[in-house]
């Protein structure tokens, strides 16, 4: 092979190896067949030792999602999704019997965690984070469980709040996103299979960041988390969700959701730095990301912000919501959106105005390189009992290269007179004088990529816990590296 | 330190620089002075790297290198060094943040540990009040909302930060009140010394008063048509470019 030739490969395998996290952890599984059908959803549901109602509830879920057509208003070119090609349920076999400690869990899971930069083990737990680690379909350990119980805070993966909080799952799984609302959503009722809890009780300042940590191992596997966090009045909780999967050249499911509620006067703020495997530079493999989140201002004067980073995935599909239905309420949404390579990104939100002086505020920030598309779909909906409604969005998108796109759908409808609604949105290139001007003070053509795009975003990042701002601040730079030169 | 034989570089089919000879050596101080379009800028340009100039023709070495072989930022890292006529704004980037990552940059490639938090604070801190700049705007975005004459100090304050082997001040005089003037030149006098070189692009014969060149060379049509000591700039002030151009 020429010298050449050889350098060339030797270069195009170092961009397939860009992703860090793409490294995948040898285990025994216990898997079910594939394909998607009630035995399946029996089969998850035994193994989860689910009571009876769950289990009709997924059942039921299940008769929902066949009747309901895909989702087709993004502007994404989604490959036909063959579901009865695909694993629903994954555990390393380490966890069948539920270790009672974290020195009962798998060295490797362990090990896992550790790489990822999370770690589990009690002597090297993050300071003023808890984190609860799902891997692959089950959830691995959850840190900090007896300081946050003291104050009254439950914090466990979903499977087993089914069972301990069988009243506050009933009475809340699905009140926010209906089984019916599309199919995802639907098939995420069906086949959940982890996820987590919270639920802050009244009053009650939770005083650490409460954090989970997603990773899928399995090949063929999708993830369909399910989230539920509810803050009774008068409290506060603050939520980070991390994702990350191997590299693998087929695609994989995940389709997550997530639900909030805030009562009077609570507040809910939910950052996500979603990571996950993206594809190749030819756009092969990677994760399709369908989520539905969204959060339900039910009380007075109560606030849900969400803050996401999302740098990975082949294609996202996800739009963060508030639904303001309490006097006051407020919602707030700030978005980084980085595509690369052959990615695709429609992300977005929707603000529903429902109760009276509600306000709501969108910052998000689109960046598109390679040959990537980047939307933003937003949807700011002013009811007419909204009385003095307000909504800032601001949408600002740049453009690295020749080959990618950009674009802004902004939906406002308003039934009122006396709210005011404002939309600003600005769409660059990014600039070469800039590029120019850091190079000259010595920094090379991906830093100055990365120093001006994190610029770009810092009114988003800043709202992200400190300890994640630098990290996401790393990523953002990572995600773009060979976009310029 | 500087040797430009013969350069000939153009943009977009058109010829800008003409045959340029031009040797700066270590620890000179030489002026370019020229009317508009003459092609001042442009040489600062093509000596810092930035693309879409083509270089038809001619020699560049630095230092014992190639210069037309070094990428913008390894031209940087070497000690070469720009002051821009107009500085570019980076929105959410804050101005020690920037120059931080300068100078790590550059530590970087020479193979040196990061500067250390404490360190880089001292550091701009002195360089800082030299100048007569309020730490306080370093803490705003890199040139947003910067007046011209904060923009200006703020280029010598990086230059200062960097110490430069061979720094290029384009127009740097331009925008500024008598007062700013002053404070920039005393700035550029401060780093004098037998290890460095300056070239000093300016149109006006005023900046030359504050900072006192060893060479003035007066280019036209891309070109070097006369070179000479301080009075040639004072020469250039009474007659006007156009007459020593034709005398040239």
């Amino acid at each position: 092979m020429a010298a050449t030739e050889q350098t060339i490969k030797q270069v195009n395998t170092l961009g397939d190896t860009d992703y860090k996290y793409g490294f995948s952890t040898e285990l025994d599984e216990i898997r079910p067949p594939k394909g998607l059908n009630e035995d399946i959803i029996k089969f998850i549901s035994a193994q989860k030792d689910e009571p009876e109602w769950m289990l009709d509830w997924r059942l039921n879920a299940f008769k929902i999602f066949n009747k309901l057509p895909k989702p087709e208003w993004a502007k994404l070119n989604i490959p036909e999704i063959d579901y009865q090609d695909c694993y629903y349920y994954s555990i390393p076999k380490s966890l069948k019997d539920k270790p009672k400690s974290l020195d009962e869990i798998d060295p490797e899971i362990i090990k896992t965690y550790e790489k990822l930069g999370i770690p589990l083990k009690e002597q090297k737990m993050l300071s003023g984070i808890a984190v609860d680690a799902v891997f692959d379909s089950v959830s691995v350990a959850t840190t900090y469980k007896k300081q946050l119980s003291d104050l009254g805070i439950v914090f466990c993966s979903i499977s087993e709040a089914v069972k301990t909080h069988p009243d506050l799952v009933k009475k809340y799984l699905g009140s926010v996103i209906p089984v019916s609302d599309h199919s995802f959503a639907a098939l995420n009722s069906a086949v959940f299979t982890d996820g987590s809890f919270i639920y802050i009780p009244e009053g009650v300042r939770c005083p650490v960041e409460l954090s989970t940590y997603f990773r899928i191992n399995a090949m063929n596997t999708g993830q369909f988390e399910r989230t539920l966090i509810i803050a009774d009045k008068d409290s506060y909780v603050s939520y980070l969700e991390g994702c990350t999967a191997p590299m693998r050249d087929e695609n994989q499911l995940h389709a997550a959701n997530v639900e909030l509620v805030a009562l009077d006067n609570a507040e809910i703020k939910y950052s996500t730095v979603q990571n996950w495997y993206p594809g190749d530079k030819e756009g092969k493999g990677g994760i399709y990301n369908f989520v539905t989140k969204r959060g339900a201002c039910r009380g007075k004067n109560s606030k849900i912000s969400w803050t996401q980073v999302e740098t990975g995935s082949a294609i996202t599909w996800k739009y963060p919501s508030c639904i303001l239905q309490g006097d006051n309420s407020k919602g707030e949404f700030y978005s980084v959106a980085i595509t690369n390579n052959m990615q695709q990104a429609d992300t977005g939100t929707k603000m529903i105005h429902i109760g009276k002086n509600t306000s709501s505020k969108i910052i998000s920030k689109g960046i598109s390189a390679g040959k990537a598309n980047n939307t933003y779909r937003g949807l700011v909906n002013i009811l007419s009992k909204a009385k003095n409604a307000r909504n800032f969005t601001q949408c600002d998108s740049l453009l690295i290269g020749n080959k990618c796109g950009a674009h802004t759908v902004p939906y406002i409808e308003s039934s009122n007179s006396d709210s005011m609604v404002e939309h600003e949105a600005t769409t660059s290139k990014i600039n070469e004088d800039q590029l120019f001007y850091c190079q000259q003070r010595g920094l090379n053509s991906e830093d100055a990529v990365g120093l001006i795009v994190n610029g770009f975003c810092k009114e988003v990042l800043q709202h992200l816990p400190m300890e994640f701002a630098v990290e996401a601040q790393k990523l953002v730079a990572i995600s773009l590296e060979g976009s310029v030169g | 330190m500087l040797e430009i034989k013969n350069l000939h570089v153009s943009i977009e089919e058109k010829k800008i620089i003409k045959g340029l000879n031009l040797s700066i050596n270590k620890g000179e101080v030489h002026a370019l002075m020229g009317p508009n379009g003459s092609g001042k800028s442009t040489l600062s340009y093509v000596l810092s790297g930035k693309d879409k100039y083509e270089i038809d023709e001619g020699t560049i070495e630095y230092n014992e290198k190639n210069l037309l072989e070094l990428d913008v930022d390894e031209r940087a890292n070497e000690g070469l060094f720009l002051a821009f006529q107009y500085p570019m704004e980076i929105p959410g980037v804050q101005t020690s943040f920037f120059l931080k990552t300068a100078i790590n940059s550059k530590r970087k490639y020479l193979g040196h540990s990061e500067m250390d938090a404490l360190e880089f604070a001292k550091l701009m801190k002195s360089k800082a009040e030299e100048l007569n700049i309020n730490t306080e705007m370093l803490k705003r975005d890199l040139n947003v909302n910067y007046s011209g004459g904060e923009k200006k100090k703020q280029e010598i304050l990086q230059m200062s930060m960097l110490s430069p082997k061979m720094a290029i001040l384009d127009e740097t005089d331009s925008g500024l009140d008598i007062d700013a003037l002053r404070i920039v030149s005393e700035g550029v006098n401060k780093l004098r010394s037998k290890e460095n070189s300056f070239l000093v692009i300016t149109h006006y014969q005023r900046l030359l008063n504050y900072i006192k060149p060893d060479f003035v060379h007066i280019i036209a049509d891309g070109r070097i048509v006369k070179s000479g000591d301080y009075s040639l700039a004072l020469e250039l002030e009474e007659k006007g470019y156009e007459e020593i151009s034709k005398s040239a």
